[in-house]
This record gives structure tokens, sequence and C-alpha cells, in this order.
């Protein structure tokens, strides 16, 4: 008995001293050497375990759960005492570690759009989703699909209003506009209808400065049809203003003249700088003038391919470099053009 | 064109519109307003003005009329007098240095009283001794011991004119005490006359649309004139040789008459509408153009009767002769040529039709009897002479966009009416009228149904006939259908389906475009057709921004010599056709390019100092011209820039190294890749722009689609670069559509785990990586699903000669997990098949 009852105190007397130095363990290494020490392979508990086999048969079975006891509690103390280590040790770290992030970030080399592209696809994206398709055309051109066949024939009066660069060679020229891609696409696509606008550079004889350039993108945008309206041109173009510069845009066709439409038209958008008040932007009038735009003229209809008796239809133009700059703000057309990385970089 | 308010005013009633109002309705209606210039009148009340308005006004305690009753001598100056001023409230003395009122110093009082524009003491007004237009304000001063706080205004001043030579002496019946602006303030608005709206390039033409538009009558100009001398008849005659050329030509004389200044409000309205008054014989042509719009020519009938000997004059208009020359009355000699039409009388040339007159006929000092010509002629015509003799003139810009002759007589007789009414004297009975070719007036029939079709409205035949009818149409309803008289002064009316659409126009302007609805679109959608050239480019300017490169829109024009700049010196340059510009705006600019290489190395060229790492591409077309073919193939090309450091600054890493060959080829890999181009190689190339030892065509199928490589030394040198290299690629994009595949196979992702394996071998330097990937392939077979260069070896571990190349391989089978047995396998078979092509062995 009294073997019985040494043993047991031994066993208790075991935990508390590995308590009491559990208790002074102030770190992680500590702490492993303290499981070392009272729990490791030649700790005195585990000698208890080794020292067994001496034991009396029937002293053994208590020994043994006493011993498994002891053993437990250390390890849960163990446990215990690494949780509280580690978060101390977390909250420690959490509060060095502290980086400069005011620091700059690691640059990651961008690519982007040039600006008039950016513009253009957004142009794109909304005709298209009214169903317009995109078609390419040329941009050296004959006099004929330039002037022409758009109503303006040699001499006309109307030719005024584009300055032209001619080539050495006779009757071709640098498009001075987009509108000459209508007669191409009409011819190749009647009698069908058409929806569809045509992107492309265009050319102008200008002396360059803030506000011209002698090169410059323009949109066409053409529909023909069996009976194609004013009033579906003005529905289009205004939900056209809307989705380009917002749902509140309040629009405007003011009459204008061009050869090959009849009526015609321009679509003036009011202007979201000033809101209407009067800026340098709108040159004080509160609109911006965004696109021409009216009826196809049967003269047109015809040398496209479609009889104007029965097919009637719309076009439409507008600037890319123009709506760029009213949309920026860019003070100066030829930024586009000089493509200097601190322009281009921006947007 | 410039319109002043109150001219207008005498032709429609506007005195119940402000100005903002009256410049709204003439905008909608076609007449655009880009400017209003404020001369007098009051700005507008509200916040929102939807025109620029510029210019001044004149309040109306600070500006009145005021009559000078007395000119004295200023005592202490020569060149300033003292005025006794009555504003109609009290009397002052006012100091002025206006040399005009010179003549009258110590006449004593004068009567009548001279009429002046005077300006009370803070008053705000343009500084007439300041060039341009300063404002300031007049203070109390004093001039050698003379108080002045007060003015007599020239019309500089009160931003009239730039006229600053003496004041302003309106004329007699100007009413002392009434403020300026009531008298004589005016608003000018500047019109962009639309070219088929040509008709409207006059005041009475204006007020016509002014008037359609408001629903109010127009009223005509008073054309009545006195007739009280003796006949025209048998003393001038006209002989028109080309109808086509000269439909219509009308003579008038007044004699008598004494040339002398027009009257004030004459000039002041004149200044106005952009004019330079002259005298009142030339005034009269040209007050009676602006508001009729047709030209008019006042010719000194007593030089005419000497050049025919004393006998009357006869003008015949025909084309010049080849050689003949005429001086213009802006003093340059032109040669002419048979495209000319001429006026002229029995001794020769007198006036270029249409254009401008000649020096020797026109109203002179002496001037007392003068013939007055109003004509009509071929716009096409005037359009050839003016372009081929570069002149222009008011009437050109008229007759060279056309006039209807109709008009040619009225405005004799309202220049007659002027003359007489400024001048005096007597005109004689009757005109000379030649009219051998009067228009067609066209005759357009359309129907309500039409109309309504083609607008998207529901108006009634009637309501368009009114419409019609308030621009002067003469038009008959019968039922649904319209037939509507073309009114004779007009020629932008075509004939029948032309003609239609030109009445249309007419109807939904006047009808108002803001009435028109608004309707969505009701056509059936087109066959949808897609152009997969536009659509690759897209794709592949969304590839190369990802993959980090910065777009460009470049010029399509440059110079021969520019494009040169990229071929190395001494470089035999190959004479290549351009498209070429006879018109370009710099020598620069005079061709459209034909090297989208040479426009990226000038715009790494401009940035090369502005960025340490540049990364370009241009997506556009070069021109290239093709035999037998009207027009160029516009061959449409990508490029690809780069120089400087691979990787953009950044404070833990201070030296980036500068981008190499491989940067471009990653990129051409990875672009070419995102199209699932598939066989792709690199061949060894040469390219004069390019390093001989660096430069690769980019093959596609056994196809070259581009080229890539480093800039040339030497051509380096011609571009203001920095040291790092230049490294560009070219890809012509037909040839990249042609292999490029929106549709491709994707592959299972794998169930069984790869193995990977690292293979390193040593073979000659000469051995390109290509050649050995190839062997690994082969030797790999079907398991072999990925092969990865990750190191290159050159030194002491291999021998002279010798390069060591280190592979990762990795096998998979689709159905199984690879055995150790199987790898190893296909490795010896590798070993041996490298050792038996290329002689290489395993690095130990």
């Amino acid at each position: 008995m009294t073997r019985k009852v040494k043993e047991l105190e031994n066993l208790a007397q075991i935990q508390q001293d590995a308590l009491r130095a559990l208790a002074d363990v102030v770190d992680i290494e500590a702490l492993e050497a303290w499981r070392v020490t009272h729990l490791g392979r030649s700790s005195a508990v585990m000698a208890v375990f080794s020292s067994m086999g001496g034991m009396d048969k029937e002293l053994r079975p208590l020994m043994g759960k006493e011993a498994n006891e002891v053993r437990q509690a250390l390890e849960a103390a163990l446990e215990e005492k690494r949780q509280a280590l580690e978060a101390v040790a977390l909250k420690q770290a959490l509060e060095t570690e502290k980086l400069d992030i005011t620091l700059p970030g690691r640059p990651v080399a961008r690519g982007r759009l040039h600006p008039l592209t950016q513009v253009l696809r957004h142009i794109n994206q909304i005709f298209s989703d009214m169903g317009f398709q995109v078609f390419p055309s040329p941009e050296v051109e004959t006099d004929d699909y330039n002037f022409t066949y758009l109503n303006m024939p040699p001499y006309h009066p109307a030719r005024d209003m584009w300055d032209t660069f001619y080539t050495k060679k006779e009757g071709i020229l640098l498009r001075t506009h987009t509108s000459p891609g209508q007669i191409h696409l009409m011819r190749a696509r009647a009698p069908e209808p058409i929806r569809a606008i045509l992107p492309g550079a265009t050319m102008r004889y200008e002396q360059l400065s803030t506000r011209s350039e002698i090169e410059f993108v323009q949109v066409e945008v053409l529909v023909i049809g069996k009976q194609v309206s004013f009033a579906e041109m003005k529905g289009t173009l205004d939900d056209f203003a809307r989705c380009l510069f917002g749902d509140d845009a309040r629009t405007r066709l003011r009459p204008s003249h061009f050869p090959f439409t009849e009526p015609s038209a321009e679509l003036d958008v009011g202007c979201f700088v000033c809101d209407g008040v009067g800026c340098p932007v709108c040159k004080e009038t509160g609109w911006l003038e965004i696109l021409g735009c009216g009826m196809v003229h049967p003269v047109v209809l015809e040398y496209g391919g479609y009889d104007p008796a029965i097919y009637s239809g719309f076009a439409a133009g507008m600037g890319v470099d123009r709506s760029t700059l009213m949309r920026y703000r860019i003070d100066d057309i030829r930024h586009f053009r000089n493509n200097d990385v601190r322009f281009l970089r921006q947007f | 064109m410039k319109a002043p308010l109150t001219w207008l005013a005498e032709y429609v009633k506007i005195d119940d519109l402000d100005i903002e109002s009256l410049a709204k309705v003439m905008t909608m209606v076609g007449l655009e307003v880009e400017e209003i210039r404020l001369v007098g009148l009051a700005m507008p009340s509200g916040e929102k003005h939807e025109f620029k308005y510029t210019g001044l006004s004149w309040p109306v305690d600070k500006f009145v009329v005021a009559q000078i009753d007395k000119v004295m001598p200023h005592p202490n100056a020569d060149r300033l007098v003292l005025c006794r001023v009555n504003d109609g409230e009290q009397e002052f003395t006012v100091l002025t240095g206006a040399p005009n009122l010179f003549e009258y110093k110590g006449s004593g009082p004068l009567q009548p009283p001279l009429k002046v524009a005077y300006a009370r003491e803070g008053a705000v007004l343009y500084d007439g001794h300041q060039p341009g237009r300063k404002l300031m304000t007049l203070k109390k001063m004093k001039i050698r011991n003379v108080e002045s706080s007060s003015m007599i205004c020239s019309e500089k001043e009160l931003g009239i004119s730039d006229e600053h030579e003496g004041v302003i002496i309106l004329d007699e019946d100007a009413p002392t005490g009434m403020p300026l602006a009531d008298y004589m303030g005016d608003a000018v608005f500047d019109v962009d006359t639309l070219p088929n709206m040509m008709r409207s390039a006059s005041i009475w033409g204006m007020a016509r649309e002014i008037a359609a538009s408001l629903g109010r009558p127009l009223k005509a100009p008073e054309t009545h004139v006195e007739m009280r001398g003796p006949s025209i008849e048998g003393r001038a005659a006209v002989e028109i040789q080309d109808p086509t050329l000269n439909p219509r030509f009308v003579l008038g004389l007044i004699e008598g008459v004494t040339l002398k200044p027009s009257p004030y409000q004459v000039r002041r309205r004149l200044n106005l509408a952009g004019m330079r008054p002259i005298n009142n014989l030339v005034d009269a042509t040209n007050y009676a153009m602006l508001e009729l719009g047709n030209p008019l020519h006042a010719f000194d009938y007593d030089f005419l009767l000497n050049r025919a000997g004393g006998d009357a004059p006869t003008m015949i208009t025909r084309r010049a002769l080849p050689g003949e020359t005429l001086t213009t009355l802006d003093g340059v000699t032109h040669q002419l040529n048979p495209e000319v039409e001429l006026v002229t009388d029995t001794a020769g040339a007198l006036s270029l039709a249409g254009v401008m007159g000649g020096e020797e006929s026109e109203v002179n000092p002496d001037t007392v009897n003068v013939l007055v010509e109003g004509a009509s002629w071929n716009f096409i015509n005037i359009r050839k002479t003016i372009s081929k003799l570069k002149i222009n003139s008011e009437a050109a810009y008229r007759f060279s966009r056309g006039v209807h002759p109709a008009l040619a007589k009225m405005g004799v007789q309202l220049a007659l009416r002027y003359m007489l009414a400024w001048g005096g004297g007597q005109v004689a009975q009757g005109l000379v009228d030649n009219y051998p070719n009067p228009p067609d007036d066209p005759v357009v029939e359309l129907s309500a149904d039409w109309v309504n079709r083609n607008l998207g409205t529901e108006i009634s035949a009637q309501e368009i006939a009114d419409v019609l009818t308030r621009l002067d149409f003469t038009c008959k309803v019968d039922g649904d259908k319209i037939t509507a008289h073309t009114p004779p002064h007009r020629l932008d009316i075509g004939q029948g389906l032309i003609g239609r659409a030109d009445v249309l126009e007419e109807i939904s302007r006047i009808y108002g475009y803001d009435k028109i609805p608004s309707r969505r679109l009701e056509q059936p959608l087109p066959p949808q057709i897609v152009d997969p050239g536009l659509v690759m480019q897209e794709t592949l300017r969304d590839l190369l921004v990802n993959l980090g490169l910065q777009e460009l829109v470049a010029y399509r024009m440059t110079s021969p010599e520019r494009e040169a700049r990229r071929y190395p010196a001494g470089y035999a340059i190959p004479t290549v056709e351009y498209i070429e510009i006879q018109n370009p705006i710099t020598v620069e600019r005079r061709v459209m390019r034909r090297s989208i290489l040479a426009t990226m190395l000038e715009i790494l060229e401009y940035n090369s100092h502005l960025d340490r790492r540049l990364a370009f591409f241009e997506i556009g077309p070069i021109f290239l011209p093709v035999a037998g073919q009207e027009l160029p193939y516009e061959k449409q090309m990508l490029s690809i820039g780069l120089t400087g450091a691979r990787d953009l600054p950044y404070w833990a890493e201070n030296d980036s190294v500068s981008m190499d060959f491989y940067d471009l080829k990653g990129i051409i890999d990875g672009l070419l890749a995102g199209l699932h181009v598939q066989e792709i190689a690199y061949r060894v190339a040469e390219h004069p722009s390019l390093h001989p030892g660096k430069t690769a065509e980019i093959m596609v199928a056994g196809n070259a689609i581009g080229i890539m490589g480093e800039l040339h030394p030497l051509v380096k040198t011609n571009y203001e670069l920095n040291e790092a290299p230049v490294y560009l690629a070219e890809i012509d994009l037909a040839r990249l559509l042609e292999v490029a595949h929106s549709l491709f196979d994707v592959e299972a992702v794998p169930a069984y785990p790869p193995v990977l394996e690292d293979l390193a071998v040593v073979v000659d330097e000469t051995v390109t990586a290509a050649e050995v990937e190839a062997v690994l392939w082969r030797g790999g077979g079907e398991a072999l699903k990925k092969v990865q260069l990750f190191d290159i070896y050159h030194g002491q571990q291999v021998d002279p000669g010798k390069k060591s190349l280190a592979f990762s391989l990795t096998y998979l089978a689709p159905d199984r997990t690879l055995t150790d047995k199987e790898v190893h396998k296909l490795r010896q078979r590798i070993i041996t098949l490298l050792d038996k092509e290329l002689g290489a062995v395993l690095r130990s």
C-alpha cells in the first residue's frame, strides 16, 4: 500500500514540477525544450511508464491509468501554452512587421489603345448594339466616288465644303470624308437592305493648327431600305447620342446642307461640359455639333444601284477626333498623331 | 453673310422677338448664326444664351445723339478743338482732336448744327488710340488745362468699324437727345450661308426664310424708280454671244448724278455688312446687291461713249480671246483664255463677267452719268474663272453659286433708285433688257402620302401646300396630290425625282425638324455579313495591348526622304512609285507612305528621350500603286517597335536590362498564340533595315507573314535614338488573316499525373535550339507533351565550341500513369536520336 501511495505521490510531484516549469516558459523554443524534458522519451513521466514492468501486477493498471492522466494533463497544458505563446508571438509580429505602404507599387508595363481607337470602339459598340455592321473602305479614292457619285459633279459649288488633296494621277484623290464608302457598300449590297457603319481615316487640305488636322478619323452611318423615314433617322441618332453622352443628353436637329443627303441636318447635343450655359468647348452656344446627317439623295441611291422610287435611306457622318477632343477637353488636335507618350499614357 | 438686324426688320416683322430668339429662328431654318455682334443694342436678358455674342452695347443713359452748335479753337493746342455740344438736356464743352471738325473751327454758330454720337462720363467704349478693340471707361480728365469728361465718338470707339480718322457726323435728321441705341443701335448676325441657300445670301433672302419660318408676310423691296430722263433706247445696247453663259443682261442709265459720300446710315449698314463704303454710286450697287443678292456693276457712261467714238456703247458679252488681258479694279492684270467670259464693248474688254470690273471703266471722281449693269451668269463658268485666275469678290461669291436671272432687273432698278436718292440727277426712261435664256423654274409633283412616308409624319396635302406657299412656291392641291411651281428667285430645285427630294427638304425645314417624330428603326435587318479582316484587327489590338504595347495612330502622308532614312547609308535604295499628292500642305508630307516601319522609327525617335521603355504597335495601311489599276493597293500592316528598359523603373531594382530580340519574339509568339496560328517557325533572314545576324522571317506553314529583328546599327545612326538597341517587326495582315483560326481544338484536361524530367545535352555551338527541340519531339513521341528550354551554358564545364542546352520535358499519357520504365525507354530513345542526328551527348 505504501508503495502504491509513494508511486502516486511521485506522479503528482512530476505533474506539479512540470507545470511549475511550464509557467516559466516564455517562448516557443523554451516550450520545445520543456516538451523534451517533461514529455520526451527520457522524461519523468515516461520513466514511470518504463518502470511499470517491475511493478506489482495489481498496481499496474492503476499506475498506468494515473500516469496516462498525468501525461494527458501535461500535453493539454503544453497545447494551451503553445497557443498562448503563438498568440503572443503573432500579436508581436503584427505590431512590429510594418510596411511603408506609401512606397510605390511594382509597376506593370500596361498596354493601351490610342484614344481615337477607344472612342471609335465606343461608337462602333453603340451602333453594333442597334444591329449595324462595320465595313472598311479605301482611303485613296477616285474623284467620282468622293464627289460625282455623291451628287457633286465637277465644279459643283458644294465641292468647296471639302478642301481636297489631289494626287498627281488624274481623277484620284485622298478621300475627304468616309461618304464614298456609301457607294462602295451600296454597289456591293444592292438590292439588299443596309444597316452599316464605315469608320476610317480621311484627309483634308487644311493648315495644321490646334483645331484642324490634315488627317482625321470619321465614321459613316448608312441605312437603306424600302421605307426608311426621317423619323427613323431621328430616333436612331437620338438613341446613339444618349448612349454616347448619357441618358439625359439633349439633342436637336438643325437644317444643314450636304449634296448627298436631302433633307440634311446637323445633330447638336447639349454641351456636357457646361450643361448648356455656355463655355469655350461649345463656343458659348451650349450646343456641340456632333454629326451631319440626312436622307440619302436620290442621285446617290441611283449611283449606288438602288431605285430611288422604291428605296430610301439615311446617312450620317461624324468626326472621331472632334468627339474625342470634346470628350476629354483636349486643347490640341495634333496630339493624336504626334503620339507623344506623355499624352498617350493618360488614356 | 453678315446681316444687320435693323435691315432685316425692313422686310419682315421681327420687332417682337429679342435678338436671341431671332437668332434661334434663323439657325433652325438653315441660316446658321455663328456669332452675334452687338453694335449698340443691349445683350438679351437671361443667363443662357445659345450664341456667341461680341461687340458693344450703348446704354441709353450714356450714349445719345447730340448736336455741335459751335466749334472753337483750343487756347493751347492747334490739333485740338473745343465743341459746344447739346445732348438734349444740357450744354457742354467737349474737347476733341477729330480732324473732320477742324473745317468748322471758328466759323461761329453752326446752321444746321452737326449731329454726332455723344458718350457721357462713365460710358464704356473702345479706346480709339489703341490697336484692336480695348475697352475703356470715360473719366474726368484735364487735357492742356481744359477739363473734359465726355466724348464725341468715332466709329471705332462705338464698335461700328475700325475707322478713327474723325468722329461720326450723323444725318441731319438725327433727333438730338435720343438714346443712340434707339437711333442706330443694331446687332449683326454672322450667318454661315449653305451652298444650296445662295438665295439667302441677301437681306431680302434671309428675311424670306425668317418670314416663312414665322408664318409672317415678307415685304417686297421697293423697286419703283422715277424715270424722268430721256429714254435709254438707242443710247446703249446689249449683245449676248452665248446665252448659256449669260442668260440675261440688263442696263439702266442715270445722268447728272453728284458723286459724294452716301448718307451716314447707308455707310453704317455697309460697314456692318462687311463692305467698305466708297461713294454714293458704288455704295448704291453694293447696297442693292446685299439687299437683293444680285451683284451689280456701275460704269462711267461717258467713258464708254468715248470708247465708242461718241456712238451709243454696245455691251458685248463673249468669251475672252486667246492672249487677251484685262486689268481689274484691284490693279491685277489677268492673262485670259477662252474659258473666261467677259463684258466688253466695241473697243475691248471692260470687266471679268460676274467677277470684277476693269480699272478703266469704273466710277471715278469726274463721273456724272452712270450705266448700271445687272446680269446673270453661268455659275460653273464663273467657278472655273475664279479658280483659274485665283480671284474672288462679293460678286463672284454669289455668281459662282448661282443667282436667278429674275433678280437682275430688280437689282438695276434698286440701284438706280438709290443713286437717284443719294446723288440726284435723272434716270433715263426704260431699261435695256436682253433675256435670251430664262431658266425653267421646275414644277414638282408630289403626294402627301409620299411626303409622310419619307418624313414619318402625318401632314395633310393642304398643310404641305401652305408650307411651300410660305416660301413663295405656287401650289395646287388635288386630293392627295400637290403641284408646286418653283418661285423665280431660286435655282436649287431640280426636276423630277430630284426636285421632289429638294421640295421635301423645304417642307421639312419650314415645317420644323423638331416637329418630326423620333422613332426607332422599323426596317428588317439586312443579311448579316462580317468582315473578318476588321474583326482580326480588333483582336490583334486587344492582344497587343494585353502584351503591354501602346497603340499608335499615325499620318499616312510622308515624303520619300523620310522613308529613305530606314535604309543604311550607301544602300542602293530601290526606285519605287509613290501615290504623290499634287497639292501637299508641306514637302514633308507629299506622298502616301509605303513603309509602316519608317513611321514606327519616326515615332520611336520622337519619344526616345521621353520614356525609358518604349513599346509601340500600329495597325494601318501602306499605299502601293498597282500597274494598270486606278487605285493603289491599301495593304494593311502591323508594326511593332520596342526599345529601352525591359522593366519600368522601380525603387527595389535599380538596374533594369534593355529589351532584346527575345522580348520582341515573345510578343510575336504571344500574338500568334492568341490567334491560334499553328506551324510557326522563325527563319534566318535579311532585311536592309535590320541587323544581318539578328533578323528573322516569321513563317507560318512555310510562308513568310512578316519580318522581325534588331534595327541595323547603321540605320540607327540615321535617327536620334538612345543607346539601347531597337527592335522592329512588321506583319502583313492579309497573310496573317489566312493562317489565323477562330476555331481551334481544346485538349482534355489530363486525368493522370505527368512525369517531369530534365535533360541537358552538349552540342556544337552551331546547332540551334530549334534543331535540338525537333529531335526531342521526335524521340519523345506522343507521350511527350511539353519541351521547355530552361538553361544555356557555355564555359569551363563544356568543351570549347560546344554549348549545353538544358530542357525540361513533360511526359503524359491520356489513359494511364506512365511508369518509370516507360519514361526511361523514351529517354533512351531521345538520347540515341540526339547522338545520331546532332552528335549530342548527355551532359554529365
